[in-house]
């Protein structure tokens, strides 16, 4: 049966990008710690007023989230080209679009993680309390990190195999995430006061919809990017 | 190294048909003249018939530049849009072409409404810079430009340049509305919108007219850059004739 | 010398090129730039079912190119060629299933073991998991099956590529200087594999820039010169294997 010989194939690559990044040495760690150093640089720069901070927190949680995301995107297609593994990979049957979910779901639970670290490094250190309604919370944050791995994984696929990647990734990355940094931020913001005007909901519409699409159209584009 | 004609050598060398281009397309200079004429004869219209705003008086008129500059920045992104979806589907090198020149031409018109629209905003508002919607939009819309040209300038090979860049562009494109949308939202919760394209009636007309005029120097740009492509591409199929000729 | 004599019996010599359509391999006219520098200008040549065939040349002359084109990890910028009939661009997927490419970077994912590293072949292949212990066995790393990549020497990580490789059970050999790093041993092994699928068969094409350890199996040799094939000999290769014989 091709779908289960292809489900095989993800959770095989799923499995492979997770035991490699847990495996090394200056993985998954090194990423976490950045976020989090990122994190207090902010609070140093926006604070010490606690009230400013806490009107900083949700901003300043995304944007460590987003420039260390940038690392562990470049990181998951950096692991098949220091060894020349990519070259193997593409030769094995079987869609490509395999290729492209095993890594999204491995993506996705190292950010999911990462974002997890920050987020409670960001309660403590930005004074936040957490409301009643703080699942809402969660789910909008799960969401745009949907988002925020979908685009990161896709760009990466060609950033990682180019001149100046470091430069290219952010670059092509940044922009179009303005939708989820603005619907995340800002649904996130009125989840933590009191949601007077009930955009949390529309927001949350705006991320679903964006996951949707992005989602639909990195799959049909990976192909096409993932050759040499 | 051969003597013979180019056309010999790139049929010896065995190359595919579709390596073998029709001659690159000629953009006509007389298109050219009437394209600027008209946007000239627009600009004069609109600044002589057009009356003083009440509260900026004859800085308003910045309108009949930045508007459609606006317009056809969007109307370029469509252009990227679409042939960047058809060479993904058919992957013919001349949709790869006018797709980046499409592009080059998009940024430069976003970057005009961008200057534009602060250009407008300092004595208007005070400040350079506003968060206003649409401006908003049009910055990231050029980000997103200028990623897709950083692109294919990091990029070396030709066939992987295009399949990127269609990539990138396509799924670029799509992102415009969604941007438009988030942004508006964004603002609109908070703080009505303004911008200098307030669409009193006596402006239309002059609206219009510059639209129309600036669409065809919009054409012109984008067909005298594609032929521009066109030519480097069929500089490089001849050193590839010559070198798999050559002895 | 024992085993030299005992190898299997020679072959007629082939002509440089016989075009004909159920070759293992047929290039013609392979062009591959790289840049504005133009690797491949012009590759022909065939090797055909049951051959063993060299491609030799000097650094930098393309051969790992020429292999990799074959294996559809490159797109030719010009010429056409075909793997088992299979055409490398528009049937890439077939003549990915038909044939065994090894390169010459291992490919390796150094934190896993070498199990692992065969286990993941297994699920991407579609095979069961109780293969693989079997096709470490027979590469000599059953000992070391459990330990990681990373501190595994260079010619135990060829050995391992050579069990992934034979996972595939390929039809067409693609090999990249497969002795480098090699020990006697390894080098019987890599022969004992190349036979393997000569006997099922299959052809070989590798890529060598010495051909000491080959003489045992090799049919032709293709020398790649600025670019394209500047000569073949089967005439030297059967010369030198016979002096062998007689010492």
């Amino acid at each position: 049966m091709a779908w289960e010989d292809d489900w095989r194939r993800v959770r095989a690559i799923a499995k492979k990008d997770l035991t490699t990044e847990l495996r090394a040495k200056a993985g998954f760690n090194g990423v976490a710690s950045l976020a989090v150093t990122i994190l207090i640089l902010l609070g140093l720069a926006l604070g010490p007023d606690a009230d400013a901070l806490r009107n900083a927190a949700v901003g300043a949680v995304w944007l460590a989230t987003l420039f260390s995301g940038v690392l562990a995107f470049n990181r998951s297609f950096q692991v098949e080209l220091e060894s020349g593994a990519l070259e193997p990979l593409l030769l094995y049957p079987g869609p490509r679009w395999t290729i492209f979910a095993g890594k999204l779901l491995a993506n996705f639970t190292f950010v999911s993680l990462m974002v997890a670290i920050v987020m409670a490094a960001g309660i403590v250190l930005f004074g936040i309390t957490i409301p009643a309604r703080w699942p809402m919370i969660l789910a909008v944050v799960a969401l745009g990190v949907v988002g925020l791995v979908v685009l990161g994984t896709f760009y990466a696929s060609m950033a990682s195999r180019s001149r100046a990647r470091e430069v290219l990734l952010p670059l092509l990355l940044f922009p179009m995430l303005v939708p989820v940094l603005l619907a995340a931020t800002t649904a996130s913001k009125a989840l933590l006061g009191a949601d007077l005007m009930h955009e949390a909901g529309a927001w949350t519409r705006l991320l679903i919809g964006y996951d949707l699409v992005f989602l639909i159209a990195t799959f049909i584009a990976f192909e096409h990017v993932i050759e040499a | 190294m051969s003597s013979k004609p180019d056309d010999q050598l790139m049929l010896d060398s065995g190359l595919s048909s579709e390596t073998r281009t029709a001659p690159p397309p000629r953009t006509s200079v007389l298109f050219g003249f009437i394209a600027f004429a008209a946007l000239i004869a627009a600009q004069v219209f609109s600044i002589l018939t057009s009356p003083a705003e009440g509260d900026m008086g004859h800085l308003q008129k910045i309108m009949y530049v930045h508007v459609p500059a606006a317009w056809m920045a969007f109307i370029s992104f469509f252009v990227v849009l679409a042939f960047s979806v058809r060479y993904l589907w058919q992957k013919r090198e001349n949709d790869d072409l006018l797709a980046a020149s499409a592009a080059e031409v998009g940024a430069t018109f976003t970057g005009l409404t961008l200057m534009l629209g602060m250009i407008w905003g300092r004595p208007a508002w005070g400040v350079w810079w506003v968060w206003d919607a649409r401006l908003t939009s049009t910055l990231v819309l050029f980000l997103i430009f200028v990623g897709y040209l950083a692109l294919r300038a990091f990029v070396d090979d030709a066939e992987q340049r295009a399949r990127w860049s269609a990539a990138v562009g396509a799924i670029g494109a799509i992102n415009v509305p969604i941007v438009y949308m988030s942004v508006k939202w964004w603002r609109t919760l908070h703080q009505p919108p303004s911008s200098p394209a307030t669409l009193d009636p006596a402006y239309t007309m002059g609206l219009r007219l510059n639209a129309i005029a600036l669409l065809l120097v919009t054409i012109y740009f984008i067909r005298k850059r594609y032929e521009i492509a066109r030519l480097e591409r069929a500089v490089e199929h001849l050193a590839e004739a010559a070198a798999m000729g050559g002895k | 010398m024992a085993r030299l004599l005992a190898r299997a019996p020679l072959r007629a010599p082939h002509s440089m090129y016989n075009g004909q359509p159920d070759q293992a391999i047929d290039a013609r006219g392979i062009g591959r730039r790289f840049g504005i520098r133009w690797v491949l200008r012009g590759v022909t040549f065939g090797v055909g079912r049951g051959e063993v065939a060299a491609l030799l040349g000097p650094n930098g002359s393309g051969k790992s190119t020429v292999l990799r084109i074959l294996g559809t990890l490159l797109r030719p910028n010009a010429g056409t060629a075909t793997v088992n009939g299979r055409d490398i661009v528009a049937q890439a997927a077939s003549v990915r299933g038909q044939v065994g490419y090894l390169a010459h970077t291992p490919g390796l994912y150094d934190d896993l073991t070498a199990r692992e590293n065969l286990l993941f072949a297994a699920d991407m292949l579609g095979l069961p998991h109780a293969s693989v212990d079997g096709n470490l066995a027979r590469v000599g790393l059953g000992e070391v099956a459990g330990s990681r990549v990373r501190g595994f020497s260079a010619g135990m990580q060829r050995r391992l590529a050579l069990a992934r490789l034979i996972m595939r059970s390929p039809s067409v050999l693609l090999l990249d200087e497969p002795y480098a790093n090699l020990d006697e041993n390894g080098v019987e092994l890599m022969n004992s594999v190349i036979r393997d699928v000569i006997a099922s068969g299959g052809a070989a094409l590798l890529a060598l820039h010495e051909l000491a350890p080959a003489r045992a199996i090799l049919d032709r040799t293709l020398t790649l010169i600025e670019g394209r094939i500047a000569t073949t000999n089967s005439e030297r290769a059967v010369r030198e294997r016979a002096s062998l014989a007689t010492v």
